[in-house]
């Protein structure tokens, strides 16, 4: 009979963790922008139809970064939960903050239990009334649970572009204006230059009735000032 | 089933749920909008009456009067019959209310949860198809005398043209070129429209015959409500272009509703 080794659980999370950051740190960036007229969700995605981001119900939207198959099958959980939710109470009952608290435990529960922990890193948005309101939620692979304020990078080189995205956000920007911030800040980071067409968005409009996602236009997309 | 499976939440990872489907996923936690009866409570169950549904040049509208009865009584009289099913298409349900109004919610839900699954909208014949599955679903009922039954229409984005669909109790689906009617009054509907009706209507002539005939179906069919103009209650009418679906103001319908009672033989 062989007796397996020791492993200190310190020594057992930190594996775990430093698996799951690698998986995520290779994740294309997105950039999470809170403005005036919405939120901007953008990233750069080659592929048309495998989302990054995506609507999960009327004023909330998802982004993840990391490994497709398992953010997707956090989304379409996400989705399965607020339709439910929606469905059984009212629409006004589904909030960003109980599906961002039941990512985060499905993910805490994930790392600690399953035979490889998810290499994800998700952020919930939520629009509010007026900017004020608006929420941003960020869950990571372990299942740690943070606010963002105002912005947020996910991905690789998120630290460096946080930094240029925080420098010139404003929260008048327009949305063109803050296509063009998010991705010269991508663009610079990485030192290359990105194809109009790689670009994913998503943007939760505040003048948006009931369901306030959509994807931007190709008009507004090309609208954004050259800098 | 398995108890694990029953409820709302929390949030699952990996449950065998066919991709797309909301109605899979209340089949799976055990939450599917149920009724059952010994004897049903047939007199004491609001029931909605006359709705219709005309193509015209645009595309298609949707009409319902406002009332709901039980047994003799009038139990409601600003009920909504007709609603839009998601940004294309539009429902109509006459029958029992209270299950109607249930079977759209839910028909609205799986439309949309389709349609953020799997980043793209269910196609028009396949909206229709689901109903069908659905009004199936209740046939049990159907023959206790709960019956639903709807009207489906919508802008059909890959040809380009508005399509009407009529069902049956037993969740026949049939595609219908230039109108159809159901409920109590629905057949007083249908001979209005049958001598009536022509093809490519403007907006304003289709508004006016679809609140006519209402009116005609009211005037022969004491479940159905005509306009009430003094308590300024008007037909609910939904139309669904390549603009997608509108619902008609009050405002615009009210002085084509004094026209048209005015201009009653």
């Amino acid at each position: 009979m062989t007796v397996p080794f020791y492993v200190p659980p310190e020594q057992l999370v930190k594996d775990r963790a430093d698996f799951a950051k690698k998986g995520v740190g290779r994740g294309r960036p997105i950039v999470v922008l809170q403005l005036d007229v919405g939120i901007l969700l953008i990233g750069e995605n080659s592929s048309p139809s495998l989302r990054k981001i995506g609507e999960i119900y009327d004023r909330i939207a998802f982004a993840g970064v990391g490994r497709f198959n398992e953010f997707e099958t956090l989304r379409v959980a996400g989705v399965r939960y607020a339709d439910l939710k929606g469905f059984s109470y009212a629409r006004d009952d589904v909030t960003g903050k109980s599906l961002a608290n039941a990512y985060s435990q499905t993910l805490g529960q994930i790392f600690s239990h399953e035979v490889k922990p998810y290499e994800v890193d998700i952020i919930v948005a939520e629009l509010g009334v007026e900017m004020d309101g608006d929420k941003l939620f960020r869950v990571q692979f372990d299942g740690t649970l943070r606010d963002a304020e105002r912005t947020a990078v996910l991905g690789a080189g998120e630290d460096a572009i946080a930094e240029s995205v925080k420098d010139s956000w404003r929260p008048d920007l327009s949305l063109s204006e803050a296509i063009r911030l998010a991705t010269t800040s991508i663009e610079q980071v990485e030192d290359r230059r990105i194809d109009a067409t790689a670009w994913e968005t998503g943007f939760l409009d505040r003048a948006g009735e009931r369901r306030t996602f959509r994807r931007v236009t190709v008009e507004e997309f090309e609208d954004a000032p050259e800098q | 089933m398995n108890s694990e499976g029953v409820g709302i939440g929390p949030l699952r990872i990996g449950e065998p749920i066919d991709a797309g489907s909301f109605m899979s996923v209340l089949e799976h936690r055990g939450l599917v909008p149920e009724w059952r009866f010994d004897t049903p409570p047939k007199d004491a169950i609001p029931e909605a009456t006359t709705v219709l549904a005309l193509t015209w040049a645009d595309g298609v509208l949707m009409a319902g009067d406002r009332r709901a009865t039980a047994g003799n009584l009038i139990a409601h009289r600003r009920v909504r019959k007709v609603y839009p099913a998601d940004e294309y298409s539009a429902v109509a349900i006459a029958g029992t209310a209270g299950m109607a109004v249930e079977l759209i919610k839910l028909f609205q839900t799986e439309l949309e949860h389709y349609e953020k699954i799997e980043g793209s909208r269910l196609s028009l014949e396949g909206k229709a198809n689901f109903l069908a599955r659905m009004i199936r679903g209740n046939l049990a009922l159907a023959f206790q005398g709960l019956v639903v039954i709807p009207l489906f229409c919508g802008f059909d984005e890959v040809d380009h043209s508005g399509r009407l669909f009529s069902f049956d109790v037993v969740g026949g689906r049939y595609d219908e070129l230039s109108y159809a009617t159901t409920g109590s009054g629905g057949g007083e509907a249908k001979s209005f429209l049958k001598s009536e009706w022509k093809p490519s209507l403007d907006r304003a002539a289709a508004l006016s015959m679809a609140v006519e005939a209402l009116v005609a179906a009211a005037e022969e069919d004491a479940a159905t409500g005509g306009p009430d103009l003094k308590r300024d209650i008007y037909p609910n009418i939904v139309t669904v272009t390549r603009e997608g679906v509108d619902e008609v103001s009050d405002s615009e319908l009210a002085p084509i509703a004094a026209t048209v009672v005015e201009g009653r033989p």
